[in-house]
């Protein structure tokens, strides 16, 4: 298994974890079988400081999966920044993690983009894996 | 008829890639048991191990979400459908820096502190955001004895974010029946320092701060601003009466508790609308009726009682949970093993709660509760004897010159087997009324009890009905062993 961005959807995640640096962007993976072509950028909703944390409104949510259906896709996963950590899933995301979604976390180091990675959490919901990133 | 249950992208796999499912069922609880009977495999992320939804489960019956209507007991109708919809979250790894100082204005729990306090977070009455509400609330502990160790203990494995300890004692032998913050290991150092590397070691992810002080009328409303809960553990009037007192005047809640011998009481005075500890007893009881603990000793287990349900009012305060006993005085029996409950109303003559106060600035406690300067600090300054007072030297002296002096032991017969002043004749405080003319009327007589307080009482008690040469032993047998004969125990 593994996942496929293109250039632009590569640039627009960076660009969006820049963008909010310091606090936590967020955004849904849209695409088929295992192929990103397209990207939305969500708002982060978390109550609890968008430095560290971020959260996807169940609307939100709705709307990414509508916006999926109507570019005859499916919903792939989601992205999001860590701001100056990095780009290793957290204790907080394996706890609010969904199956066969893919997490693409992208760390920012004082405001540039670093590294790049995509993980499945396991069947279990003991661990993410990590899945290959192709771009 | 059957209902359609909506079925998010990453749930898809587990029903055989269906967008929605129909399911049959009375109750939104009922469909989703449906479901989750016809695919397995969906139960592990929909509920936790405890069978409640997962808090990033959403279920919106048509487009409420169910935490608004009657949650899993929600009743359906024909046609209507069911939508699982993800709440998708996460972040980056908390800081990694020491846990004892964390982040400003951050109450994020670590890794760390989720396993601590998972029984916490796997609750819905508490769950993650009130263990931060925990993490960013503070108690402050008045006394760290037999009231202070258990709640403090408690309140910090429970993950108060910040406890103030206020004392300036030192651990004694005699305090090991009953407060459990200080080990044997500690006797003779500070409470403080005692209580705070306990606390340390239950809990290292809070912050302790410590006073060693007495709380005064002239520090009490700077020592109580910090916090948002004060947690009485007090031992005496004067005390209790400023406590409550600066609680009033500060805003700040009171979680109260008293112990003596078998029983305890409880409550949480001085809330924006409930009653203080004034509009129960607006006057303190005349000096030396209500003995301390000191003297008429209490049950090692009564304070951990008593302490634990104040940290749990204190706990209850900061979630902003349950019925706090606001308005309701708990009083505990550990030989009958009851609990009763008074009601208690604000009283709006109350002189300091009421609708026109009288007292608006903290007083002289000791005055209010008309206690005389200490023995101690008056012997310190150089001050005389009072007429009606005698020392353990000048005992001593006139024994060993001897004169014909009668020596009454106005304690209990139990603590009368610990130690005594030797040719003492042992009448309890309280059989006195009825025995008294056991006593001689023409010779001197000293009355001693242990530290002096019944024994004052006892003296004039005796002179109100006749005796003219009665005095009191000041300071009581323990100053007799420390000054006389340290070969015998003390208490």
């Amino acid at each position: 298994m593994g996942l496929r961005i293109n250039a632009e959807v590569d640039s627009a995640i960076r660009a969006h974890g820049a963008e909010t640096y310091p606090d936590e962007c967020c955004g849904a993976l849209i695409g088929r079988d295992g192929i990103v072509t397209d990207t939305l950028a969500l708002p982060n909703t978390t109550e609890d400081g968008p430095r560290r944390r971020f959260k996807v409104r169940p609307q939100d949510y709705r709307a990414a999966e509508g916006r999926a259906g109507q570019l005859g896709a499916e919903l792939l996963g989601f992205y999001h920044s860590h701001p100056d950590h990095p780009a290793k899933p957290s204790q907080t995301d394996l706890d609010y993690a969904w199956p066969f979604f893919s997490y693409v976390i992208v760390s920012v180091l004082e405001g540039v983009s670093g590294d790049m990675t995509s993980w499945r959490l396991r069947e279990d919901r003991s661990a993410f894996d990590q899945e290959n990133l192709e771009s | 008829m059957p209902n359609t249950i909506h079925i998010p992208t990453p749930l898809r796999p587990f029903t055989e890639k269906k967008e929605s499912v129909e399911v049959t069922g009375a109750t939104v609880g009922e469909l989703l048991a449906d479901l989750t009977k016809k695919y397995e495999g969906l139960r592990r992320h929909l509920y936790a191990d405890d069978g409640r939804l997962r808090n990033f489960v959403n279920i919106y019956l048509n487009d409420e979400d169910i935490r608004y209507l009657e949650k899993e007991k929600t009743p359906v109708k024909p046609g209507d459908s069911l939508s699982i919809v993800p709440s998708v979250a996460g972040g980056a790894p908390t800081t990694t820096a020491d846990p004892r100082v964390p982040a400003a204005g951050s109450n994020d729990l670590n890794a760390e502190e989720i396993k601590r306090y998972s029984r916490h977070l796997i609750m819905p009455e508490v769950g993650v955001d009130g263990q931060k509400k925990l993490k960013a609330g503070s108690v402050l502990c008045i006394g760290t004895g037999g009231l202070g160790s258990p709640a403090a203990m408690y309140l910090a494995a429970a993950g108060v974010g910040r406890i103030g300890i206020v004392d300036f004692d030192v651990v004694d032998f005699s305090n090991l029946q009953r407060q459990l913050l200080h080990g044997t290991s500690s006797v003779g150092r500070s409470k403080l320092d005692s209580a705070k590397d306990r606390l340390r070691d239950l809990n290292p992810h809070i912050e302790i701060d410590t006073y060693e002080t007495t709380v005064s009328s002239d520090n009490a409303l700077d020592l109580f601003k910090p916090y948002d809960v004060i947690l009485d553990g007090t031992d005496n009037f004067p005390t209790r009466y400023l406590v409550n007192d600066a609680c009033v005047l500060a805003g700040k809640p009171n979680a109260y508790g008293s112990i003596f011998r078998f029983e305890g009481q409880a409550s949480v005075f001085a809330t924006k609308d409930g009653p203080c500890y004034r509009c129960l007893y607006p006057e303190p009881p005349p000096p030396g009726l209500v003995p301390s603990c000191a003297e008429g000793g209490v049950l090692g287990v009564l304070p951990g009682i008593i302490g634990v349900i104040q940290a749990t009012e204190a706990i209850k305060l900061i979630l902003g949970i349950g019925d706090p006993l606001i308005g309701r005085f708990l009083i505990y029996d550990a030989l009958k093993m009851r609990f009763r409950e008074l009601k208690l109303r604000k009283d709006p003559d109350c002189p300091v709660c009421g609708s026109h106060p009288t007292v608006t600035k903290l007083i002289d406690y000791e005055q209010f509760c008309g206690i005389r300067p200490e023995p101690a600090a008056a012997q310190a300054t150089g001050a005389s004897v009072s007429e009606w007072e005698t020392t353990s030297v000048d005992l001593k002296k006139r024994i060993d010159a001897g004169d014909d002096v009668f020596i009454l032991d106005v304690r209990e017969p139990n603590e009368y087997q610990i130690c005594r002043i030797p040719g003492s004749v042992l009448i309890p405080l309280g059989e006195l009324p009825r025995r008294y003319a056991e006593l001689p009327k023409d010779k001197d007589i000293v009355a001693h009890c242990k530290m002096g307080g019944r024994s004052a009482k006892a003296q004039e008690f005796l002179q109100s009905v006749g005796f003219k040469r009665v005095k009191n032993l000041r300071g009581g047998i323990l100053d007799w062993i420390d000054k006389v004969d340290p070969s015998q125990p003390k208490y």
